[in-house]
């Protein structure tokens, strides 16, 4: 189940945000993409998911190339993305939210129990707060609740964006310790940070993006090690 | 924090309907039908219209408002888009009712699928191209089209242009209940009866797939696509159901006037119909249905003071949207509070 990019173009109007990427998700792996703010993270996601039209290039999942799959249709396919800034629905409840993260698929009802069962089993949080409004959540229990009804959809390929944003650090070493957990269940995981330091240690691979671009791509150990990284993205010690 | 604890009837309404068990929900609702359909004989009450004939006042404006507050607010307050061109639909309805009645020996009730199916099919029409759109820029589509269909209606000869069309048939007698100028009582039911089925529609698709996609898009329309949601695709059945509402409003009301024409279907109709919607309470029908009763009713109900009457209905508006400015009767707050009941509540 690869996901593979190649040469994506995405414009907003007649601005270039991806001038030309290519990256490559293998069956099984946590791939990162790293970058500062406007360096085209988010948009490759949004691409991947299916919100941004892709302007050239291609989106290759599971052999097919998908870039022209309407968003809802991906997530049958088995991309399922939990969006940047949470994004999951204030007004409904805990429960209601992640049964929405099932709407995709008719008989629902027969694996709902069991789903359900998974995601309170990784985010014991989420079940004692079934009831209670998403809106009136903490911000890092809006997070577990935005990838556990990603996880709903039972993907093949978990798309994160940021999920580090705005989160206290103890909450935030949380959340990357499952995001581990769940590709250690199989799931693919591809993973858009600001947080570097965290991304690297959990990833197995990583690519850099500057301005729409991939400046490198390796082995996230690898460049967690590096100098040149080091300075960019991880500070160079005691402030990160 | 604000206290809004204040005459909330919304509140107290659903509590009674949440402690009732089912013979005594059945009793209310039959109790509530049937006062609804006795409020045509109260003319001789406080309840009377000064000048205009009371009982066309419930029909016209009343009960129409109420179904085309129904209707939009199937667009509006189900699933969020703003249309500020819903009087489009409507005058479909009205116009499919004046010349099929006038042209072909279809009665209402025959014209009545007509009207529905050709307001209907204006939405799915205006839907596809338009429903890309987000907030301000489908509200500012949704208004060009209602415009366009009154000045298509307004210079085309086969709709007489500004002259309207007159001598619309009215509907056949139903049994012994005749439909008369003078005696509007079955006009009334008629209107009651069809809020119902509307009533009855929306409660139906509300708590089902459907229901849950307009409210998952309302609430984020990303996040609903992310989600497996085909959201143009219940966009426009929102949009298109909300359609079917005014088209069939329209066709009853061509039938009840007997003569319509374009500046019957101006901006201001629609202006009027969303402002039924807020006031009463966007996104929840009981409120709605209070609010378009009530700014239906009222400028008839203060005729006498003539010239200074639409004064006194701009300034119930906006001191009511000042002290509720979520609505007379507002849908459930749930953002800010703590759901007890979980499930379908």
């Amino acid at each position: 189940m690869r996901l593979e990019i190649k040469d994506l173009h995405v414009h907003y109007g007649k601005i270039e945000a991806i001038k030309g990427i290519s990256v490559v998700v293998n069956e099984g792996e946590i791939v990162t993409l790293i970058g500062a703010n406007g360096a085209g993270k988010t948009t490759t996601l949004k691409t991947i998911s299916g919100l941004r039209k892709v302007s050239s290039g291609a989106i290759i999942f599971d052999g097919q190339d998908i870039s022209n799959v309407a968003a809802h249709e991906r997530v049958d396919l088995g991309i399922s993305q939990a969006p940047e800034g949470r994004g999951i629905f204030p007004g409904m409840t805990v429960l209601e939210n992640l049964e929405m993260g099932k709407f995709h698929r008719k008989n629902r009802k027969a694996e709902m129990d069991e789903d359900l069962d998974k995601v309170y089993t990784l985010f014991p949080r989420l079940k004692e707060r079934v009831s209670q409004a998403g809106g009136t959540l903490s911000g890092g229990e809006q997070q577990m609740l935005a990838i556990g009804r990603a996880l709903m959809s039972r993907p093949k390929v978990l798309l994160l964006d940021e999920p580090s944003m705005g989160l206290a650090p103890q909450m935030i070493a949380n959340i990357f310790r499952i995001i581990t957990e769940i590709n250690k269940q199989g799931v693919t995981i591809l993973l858009v940070e600001q947080n570097a330091q965290q991304a690297l240690q959990r990833a197995h691979r990583a690519y850099i993006l500057e301005t729409g671009n991939v400046v490198k791509e390796a082995k996230a150990s690898d460049l967690l090690n590096d100098p040149a990284v080091r300075e960019a993205y991880l500070g160079t010690g005691a402030h990160s | 924090m604000k206290i809004r604890n204040y005459w909330n009837l919304r509140d107290w309404g659903a509590g009674v309907w949440e402690r009732a068990n089912r013979p005594q929900r059945v009793a209310i609702a039959i109790t509530s039908i049937i006062l609804v359909g006795l409020l045509p004989f109260a003319g001789a009450s406080f309840l009377a219209t000064p000048i205009a004939s009371y009982d066309a006042v419930l029909v016209y404006p009343v009960g129409v408002f109420v179904l085309m507050a129904l209707g939009l607010n199937i667009v509006v307050g189900k699933s969020g888009m703003l249309d500020l061109g819903y009087v489009a639909f409507f005058a479909i309805g009205a116009y499919t009712m004046a010349l099929m009645g006038t042209h072909t020996g279809l009665n209402t009730w025959e014209i009545m699928p007509f009207g529905i199916g050709f307001a209907m099919l204006a939405g799915v029409l205006l839907g596809l191209p338009t429903l890309r759109l987000r907030g301000d820029y489908l509200a500012i589509v949704t208004l060009g089209f209602g415009e366009i269909v009154r000045l298509v209606v307004l210079n085309s000869t086969w709709s007489k242009g500004p002259n309207g069309i007159a001598n619309i048939p009215m509907p056949p007698d139903i049994g012994p209940l005749k439909f008369k100028l003078d005696d509007q009582k079955v006009f009334f039911w008629v209107v009651v009866i069809m809020i119902l089925l509307t009533i009855w529609m929306i409660r139906r698709l509300s708590v089902r797939r459907p229901g849950r996609a307009w409210e998952a898009i309302r609430q984020d329309e990303d996040a609903a696509e992310l989600m497996g949601v085909p959201t143009l695709k219940y966009k426009i059945w929102s949009f298109t159901l909300g359609a079917a509402v005014g088209g069939a409003a329209g066709v009853l009301y061509g039938s009840k006037n007997l003569f319509i024409a374009p500046e019957m279907f101006t901006l201001n109709v629609s202006i009027l119909i969303l402002s039924c919607v807020v006031f009463g309470g966007i996104g929840n029908i009981w409120g709605v249905i209070v609010g378009a009763t009530i700014l239906g009713y009222l400028p008839d109900r203060i005729r006498f003071i003539s010239d200074a009457r639409l004064l006194v209905f701009g300034t119930v508006l906006v001191v009511v949207m000042n002290f509720r400015p979520d609505g007379l009767l507002p849908r459930k707050k749930r953002e800010k509070a703590i759901v007890k009941k979980g499930v379908n509540a």
